[in-house]
C-alpha cells in the first residue's frame, strides 16, 4: 500500500478521517481539561493559604 | 491486607490521593502503547470491509465511544449509589469527574456515527431508536453537569446529581437492547451478545485493542480530575497543606 492509498481510504478519505480527527479533538480537550482543572485547584488553595497567614 | 481493608483505605482521601498519583503515570504508559497498537492496526494492518470498504475503520473510534459512553455512565451512576447509601464523599467526586469525560464520549458517538452513517445509510441522522436514545444519553450527561453547577451548597448539588444520575441509568439498557426492540437502520451487536462476537478477528482486534485504551484513557482523567476535586474537598486537612506546599 502507498502513501496516497493510506490517505484516500477507498474514497472515503473525509469520513473516516473526520472520525479521527474529532476523535484527537475529544482526547486532547480531556486531557488538557483535566490538566487545567489540577492547576486552578492548586493555585486557589495557595491563594486560600496566604489569605489566611496574612489575616 | 484483606480485600475489604484495602478499599477501606482506598476510601480514605489521603491514601486516595496517594495511590492514584502513583497509579496516573503506569495507566498513561499502557494508554499510549494500547493506542499506538490500536491504530496501526486499524489503520494500517487491517483489511478494508467487504462490503464497506474503509469506511470500517471508523467503527474502530465509533464503537468505543459508544462504549465508553455507557461504560462512564453506569461507573457515575454506581458511584452516585454509594454516595448516598454510605455517604463516601469520594464516591461523589468520581461521579462529578466522570461527567465531562462520558459527555464527550457521547458526542464523539454520535459524530462518528453520523460520519459513518453518511456514506454507508445515505443519510447523517434517523430519529430511531439507537440514535435517539444515545442523543438522550448526551442530554442527561449535560442535564447533570448543568444542575450540578447549578446548585451552590456541595452537598445539596452532590445529592440532587446522585438522584438525577440514578434515575438516567434506566437508559443504558435502553440504549443497548434499541437495536432489538425497534426498527433501525442501525446494525445489531456484534460484541456483546450471547452467541459471541460475530467478526472476523482481524477486525475484532483493533476494536478490542482500542476499547481498552479508550477505557485506560478514561481511567486515567477520571484520577486526575478526581485528584484535583479532593485537593478542594479536603482544603481544610492537615495533608492537603502539605501537597500544595510541595512543588
Amino acid at each position: 500500500m502507498t502513501w496516497s492509498q493510506f490517505w484516500s481510504m477507498g474514497g472515503y478519505a473525509p469520513y473516516v478521517w473526520a472520525s479521527y480527527g474529532l476523535a484527537l479533538v475529544v482526547f486532547a480537550g480531556n486531557v488538557l481539561a483535566a490538566l487545567q482543572r489540577g492547576r486552578t485547584s492548586r493555585r486557589a488553595l495557595r491563594r486560600r493559604v496566604r489569605q489566611e497567614e496574612a489575616a | 491486607m484483606s480485600m475489604w481493608a484495602w478499599f477501606h483505605r482506598l476510601a480514605s482521601p489521603k491514601h486516595f490521593y496517594r495511590i492514584a498519583g502513583r497509579w496516573i503515570p503506569w495507566l498513561t504508559a499502557v494508554c499510549v502503547v494500547l493506542f499506538v497498537v490500536g491504530l496501526y492496526t486499524g489503520l494500517y494492518a487491517s483489511p478494508p470491509d467487504y462490503q464497506q470498504g474503509d469506511t470500517i475503520r471508523i467503527m474502530y473510534v465509533h464503537v468505543p465511544a459508544a462504549w465508553l459512553s455507557l461504560f462512564v455512565y453506569v461507573v457515575m451512576a454506581g458511584a452516585s449509589a454509594v454516595y448516598l447509601i454510605w455517604r463516601i464523599k469520594l464516591a461523589d467526586l468520581v461521579a462529578l469527574s466522570s461527567a465531562p469525560i462520558g459527555a464527550s464520549f457521547t458526542f464523539l458517538a454520535l459524530a462518528t456515527g453520523s460520519l459513518w452513517g453518511k456514506p454507508i445509510w445515505f443519510t447523517w441522522w434517523v430519529w430511531d431508536g439507537r440514535l435517539t436514545s444515545e442523543l438522550i444519553l448526551l442530554f442527561l450527561y449535560l442535564g447533570y453537569m448543568g444542575l450540578r453547577a447549578a446548585i451552590d451548597d456541595r452537598r445539596s448539588a452532590a445529592r440532587a446529581g446522585a438522584v438525577l444520575a440514578l434515575v438516567g441509568v434506566v437508559n443504558v439498557p435502553i440504549i443497548h437492547y434499541s437495536v432489538e426492540w425497534w426498527a433501525t437502520l442501525h446494525q445489531g451487536s456484534t460484541v456483546f451478545r450471547a452467541e459471541g462476537p460475530a467478526i472476523h478477528p482481524s477486525q475484532l482486534l483493533p476494536l478490542l485493542v482500542m476499547g481498552l485504551a479508550f477505557t485506560v484513557f478514561y481511567l486515567t482523567i477520571v484520577l486526575i480530575r478526581a485528584r484535583a476535586e479532593l485537593l478542594l474537598q479536603e482544603r481544610r486537612s492537615a495533608w492537603v497543606r502539605e501537597v500544595i506546599d510541595s512543588p
